[in-house]
Parts: C-alpha cells; structure tokens; sequence
C-alpha cells in the first residue's frame, strides 16, 4: 500500500516535470523570436518560474507575495472542494462559478449593510452571520442542480450552465439596486465598497503582521478545516459512504436501500455551500472589492478553476488543499515572468499541460509498475510463471481505487 | 413588424455558432467521448482564423476579394479547431485518460496559448478583424417581410453553416460510417464483434467535433463579437454543451433548442430599444435570465427519456468485451 502511495507522488511528479518541460519549450520559442530577449532572459526567467513568490531579492515583496498567494489559494480550495465531493458522488458540478457568486452576494449584503467600524467585537458576529448567510445561499442555488436531477432526471451539466448565468445576472441587479453600497467615493464605477471601512471584514489572527501589505487573513485556516471536515465525512460517516456509493454505482446504492435521490440533492447542496463560502471567504477581504457591474457578463474564474484543482487531486479532499496551493504557486510565477521579459501567461499554459498529463497518471503509474514488475519477474526467474499472467492493467487499476 | 424581423435576424446570426457547435457535441458524445473541450476548440479554432486574416491583411492578398477570404478562414479554422481536439483524442482514447480531465486541460490551455502567442506576435491579448473581411454577404432591404431574415444582412458563414448542418446531420444518421459512428457510443463491445474499428470511429467522432467548434468559433467571432477573437468565448462552448444535452443529442432538438435560446437572447439584448418592453420599466437583467430560465423550464415540461449515448464517457476496453 505504502509502495503504491509513493508510485501514485511519482507519476504526480511526473505530470509536473512534463508541464515544465513544455512551458520551457514555450519560452525558449518566445526567447529565439524575439530579438529583445537573449539567452540571459531566459535563465532570469527559468528562475521566476521555479521560485514562485520567493523571486524577489527583498524581503518586503516576497512577504507581501506570498500573503497575496496564500490568500488567492482560499477560494480556489473552497471551488475545489465544491467539485470533488459533487464528483465523488458522480455529479459534475460546473456551477462552482454561480454558487461562488451567490455566496457573495448573501455574504456582501449582511457585511455592507451593518457598519461595526467602531465596533470590531460586534462586527466579527456579524462577519460570521454573513458566512453563514452565504453558505445558505450558497447551499439553495447549489440545490437546484441536484433537485433537477434527483426527480426530474435531468443533466446536472445543463442545469448548472444555465443557473450560473441566472446567478451572475441576479447578482448584478441586485447590486444595482444597492445604491448605498456602491463605491462612489473612489471615482469608481460599478464597484462595491470594501468591508475594511466597516470592521466586517474576515479575521486575520495576527497573519497580516506576520505578511504585512497582502490581503492575507485567517480564511486561509477555515478552508483547512472545512478540507478536513469534508475529508473526515466521505471517509469516515456512513453519509459519506453513501454519497461514493451512490456516485460508484447508483443502482447498487439504490438496491441496497440508500434514498440515491435525497443524496443526490444533499450532495450538490453542500457543494453549493463549499463554493458559496469561497465566494464569502474572497469578497469579505478587508481590501477585495467586487466590481459587481461586470458580473453579469463574466463568470469568474474561481468557478471554473474549481475543476482543475479537483482533478489533480484525484478529487481528495485534503489533496486539493495541496493541488489549490500548487496551482497559484505557478500562477505567482506567472506574474513574477513579466519582470523577465516574458508573459504571465506561461504560467496558464504550464498548468494546463500539468492538467493534461494528470489524466494519464495511471499510464504513468502503470509503466512504473510495469517496470517494477519485470525486474522482480527478472529475479525470480520463472520459478512462478503464473505470477507474469496477473499484471493486466484491471489488477492495477483496482489497487488504484482502494 | 420591423422589430421582429431585426430580432429574428439576430436571432439567426446567434444560433448558428451555437447550432454548429452543438453538433460538434452530438458527433464526439454519439461515438462515446465526452467533448467537454468545445470552448477551447471555439477559442483556438478562432484564433487562428483571426491569425490567418491578420496575415492575408497584411501582405495585401485578397483584399479585393472579402467573401473569399470569410471562407478561407472558415476552412481554416475548422481545421484547427480538428487539430486541436486531436490532443482530446490522444488523451481519452488513445491512453484512455479521463475525458473530463482532458477536457477541461483543453479549455484552459486555449485561452493560455491565445494570451500567451498573441502578446508574444501582436503585442495584446486579441486580434481585431477590420469589418471589410467580415462583412455581409448580401444585404437586400427591399426583400418583402421574411424572407430578409435570411436573405438580407445575411453572412457568407450562416449559408455554409447551415448548408454543414444538414449535410452532416443527414450522413450521421443515414450513411453506414454514420450509423458504425453511433454504435460506439451505444454499444462498442457490440460494434467490435461485428468489425467496427470502434477507435477509429471515436476519433472520427471527436475529430468532426473539434472542426465544428473551430468552424462555429470563428463564425461567433466574425459576426457575433463584431471581429475580436480573444482568449474568452463568452461561455459558448459550455452553452452548446447545455443546448446538446438540452436537444436530447439530436441534430433536431439542437435546431429547437439554438433558436429557442437565441430568440430569447436577443429579445433581451434588444429589450430596451422596443417600447413595449421599455415600458414595462423592468431592467435588461431580467430579460437576461428569461432564456436560461426558459431552458430550465422546457426541460422540466418535456422531459423524456434522455437520449445520451449509453457508452459515453467510457474509455473502450477490448477486455470488456
């Protein structure tokens, strides 16, 4: 088990490493076309690339890069998570982008509407009645998708596309509405006011002093904790065991007298809520403020981010604690590429091939065992011949699976 | 009068990225792979239109002739749009990776290749295509009441497009090839005993399905979003994906569902120059939910047994047989 573990860390490693190769590819390309890079850009940049926020020579920058880092990699576990736990129970839930929102909106309208600036106490309540709030938003919107599918039998996929626009447009009516919340002040259009002025903003245990001039605050330990919560749920609670049984085999979790539907619809609310608290846990950020007049048009990333930080964690939930934290490492690299002459975009392109390669991890895993294999079959020496027969790839991929 | 003809024209020039585009759906899912991927191949496929006008633009070949270069680059980008899904194709059905995660890998490298060549060789993150390439192919104002929904302001792409349509659609339900193709996506055990190159065909089916997106993608970009092709589609791809499942994969369902959905669009898009609905006083966000809305609605009312494809989704396993 132990050995399949460290075999399953080295086809990860593997996917990373063939990530790399091609985004390096991609820069030399950019370095041999463009006569204002030379070889030395390319070095300057191979080294961003790998350093992530550390790049900078001060210290003040790297502190203040890797706040920015650990606080962008909240909302991004969160959407992860939203999707896993939806795919362990076989759904694919592609409305991580409508629920975010939705958890914002409810989260902004109780953190915008009641000024605690002189009251810091007061205002970490209401701060905590407006996660609350949102993940009930959060929980409704995602709701839907599942009861669509649990009595209506229909595709979660279409009806998280549509609920995702529906979201976006709501959300921008209803801000439009708000007059009172919008930030004026500034010559700003379109923009909410921040929760710093009014003392409703996310705890940050002392995190901001530690990385002072980022927006990191204690959100970072909530997603954490939520990862692990919903770890100990799918693997430990007879709950958790029905929402994999059900996302297995449906048929099998109904023949063995589970309510596959009830499931269903719990399973994509709570996804909703993990979304919604992304979306919460991102716009109650003493210094983020939501340009709410383009939502309607836009779906924001974080939903869709969601997907990849899921997947390259084989959809575990602690996994996309580390898969959301190497995602933004590369993104960080990314902005810090543009100091090399070359774009932060590499960054895109480095982790979708890293995405690509993820979907072979098992070929990966299954030439490293293959390869194993013949060595021991090498040692011993056809004393046992029927051991060779048995190393058909379903051997392999069961072993996977436990 | 006057208005339902401008909506219905609109209508018209909406649904058809989104018809073609779903059919490149239909044509992947029938032969049992999952093309989560169509928005990248919109935005690739676009791209390298929109690269090639650049070019034809600016060493001044073809200026005189406009509509040859609208389907060149048509052409153009279906093939790439093929091209691309071929990395879909490697993946899901050559080492039986998960489609999903392929899928989504593909989404998210387009757009990444889009930023990253287009500030690299255009100095920003999109090209702009001067109207002159773009334009109508015939306008005919004096045309008596409906026919000018499709015989005024009408583009070169919208008659190649519907012409692809039927042709396409006809042949995957009629033709053998057709008919072997949705066999693998119902039954490939079944299909390989009896001698369908079960592989083959998915690759064909995934193959057609990238050149329709790419094909649909450039014809978004030249009509609908006024000839800048960029690192997003505005969801498209993932709303082709809804209106295929939404027309029960099926080259009719499709057709309802695209003009249904962009009916719907552009009466909200226009809501605001109408004085019937100007005078209801309700803002241009809620006649942006009607369609999504409308969709959710019909797919409760008249929901039937789902025609997905028994096999898709499944990497084909010989062993299984």
């Amino acid at each position: 088990m132990k050995s399949n573990l460290s075999k399953q860390i080295l086809a990860s490693i593997l996917c990373i490493v063939c990530g790399f190769v091609v985004g390096l590819i991609v820069m030399l390309f950019i370095t041999i076309t463009n006569e204002n890079l030379d070889f030395s850009n390319f070095l300057l940049g191979i080294r961003y690339l790998f350093s992530g926020p550390f790049s900078s020579s001060s210290l003040v920058t790297i502190k203040r890069n890797l706040g920015n880092m650990i606080f962008y990699i909240v909302p991004l576990i969160m959407t992860g998570l939203s999707v896993a736990l939806a795919y362990k129970t076989g759904l694919f839930n592609i409305g991580a982008a409508g629920q975010f929102l939705m958890g914002s909106m409810g989260s902004l309208l109780v953190a915008l509407n009641i000024d605690c600036s002189d009251n810091r106490g007061l205002g970490i309540l209401v701060w905590l009645l407006a996660i609350i709030v949102g993940l009930i938003c959060g929980a409704l919107w995602g709701a839907i998708p599942g009861i669509f599918k649990a009595f209506f039998d229909i595709n979660e996929v279409v009806v998280c596309i549509m609920t995702n626009w529906i979201a976006a447009n709501i959300v921008t009516w209803v801000f439009s509405t708000q007059s009172h919340l919008i930030n004026i002040p500034e010559g700003k259009s379109a923009y909410l006011i921040k929760t710093g002025g009014l003392g409703t903003f996310t705890p940050t245990f002392g995190l901001d002093k530690l990385l002072p001039n980022s927006y990191i605050d204690g959100g970072i330990f909530i997603a954490i904790l939520i990862a692990a919560f919903i770890f100990v749920i799918m693997s430990k609670t007879k709950f958790g065991f029905e929402l994999k049984a059900c996302g297995a085999n449906k048929s099998a979790a109904r023949y063995a007298g589970m309510n596959e539907k009830k499931n269903i619809v719990f399973a994509m609310a709570i996804a909703g809520a993990l979304s919604a608290i992304g979306g919460s846990l991102y716009y109650l950020n003493s210094g983020i403020e939501l340009q709410y007049g383009s939502v309607y048009a836009n779906l924001p990333d974080y939903g869709f981010n969601g997907i990849p930080a899921a997947l390259l964690a084989n959809c575990d939930p602690i996994g996309v604690i580390f898969s959301a934290t190497f995602l933004r490492y590369i993104s960080a690299s990314g902005s810090r590429l543009q100091l090399a002459g070359f774009n932060s975009y590499i960054a895109a392109v480095i982790s979708s091939v890293i995405i690509y390669f993820s979907g072979f991890s098992r070929l990966f895993l299954e030439l490293l065992s293959k390869k194993k294999k013949k060595d021991e079959v090498l040692v011993i020496n056809d004393i046992d011949v029927g051991e060779k027969d048995k190393i058909p790839i379903n051997d392999e991929n069961k072993e996977g699976e436990k | 009068m006057e208005n339902l003809i401008l909506i219905l024209q609109k209508t018209l020039i909406y649904a058809i990225p989104l018809l073609i585009v779903a059919l490149g759906g239909v044509f992947a899912e029938r032969s049992g792979v999952i093309n989560l991927a169509l928005e990248g191949e919109m935005i690739f496929g676009a791209f390298i239109g929109a690269i090639f006008v650049y070019l034809l633009q600016k060493n001044e070949i073809w200026l005189e002739k406009p509509q040859l270069t609208f389907i060149f680059a048509l052409i153009i980008s279906a093939t790439s749009g093929a091209l691309y899904s071929l990395l879909l194709s490697l993946s899901a059905i050559k080492l039986k990776a998960d489609q999903t995660i392929g899928g989504t890998a593909l989404n998210m490298l387009a757009p990444a290749i889009v930023n990253t060549f287009g500030l690299v060789f255009f100095l920003q993150e999109k090209i702009n295509m001067p109207y002159t390439f773009r334009g109508y192919a015939i306008i005919n104002t004096e045309l008596p009441g409906f026919l000018r929904i499709f015989f005024d302001k009408a583009y070169i792409s919208t008659y190649i497009i519907i012409a692809v349509f039927i042709i396409l659609s006809i042949w995957l339900y009629k033709s053998r090839v057709g008919t072997h193709l949705r066999s693998c996506g119902e039954h490939p055990q079944a299909a390989d005993s009896v001698g369908i190159n079960v592989k083959g065909m998915r690759y064909l089916g995934t193959t057609i399905s990238g050149a329709l997106a790419g094909l649909g993608g450039y014809a978004y970009i030249a009509t609908v979003a006024n000839g800048t092709a960029e690192a997003t589609i505005g969801g498209m791809g993932f709303l082709a994906l809804a209106i295929m499942i939404f027309g029960n994969w099926s080259p009719v369902g499709i057709v309802v569902g695209a003009l249904m959905f962009g009916f719907l669009k552009c009466i909200g898009a226009v809501s605001s120059s109408i004085d019937f609905f100007a005078n209801i006083g309700l803002p241009s966000y809620f006649y942006n939910i009607i369609p999504y809305v409308v969709v959710l609605i019909v797919l409760v009312l008249f929901r039937k047994k789902s025609g997905c494809p028994k096999a898709e989704g499944i990497p084909y396993d010989k062993g299984q047989r």
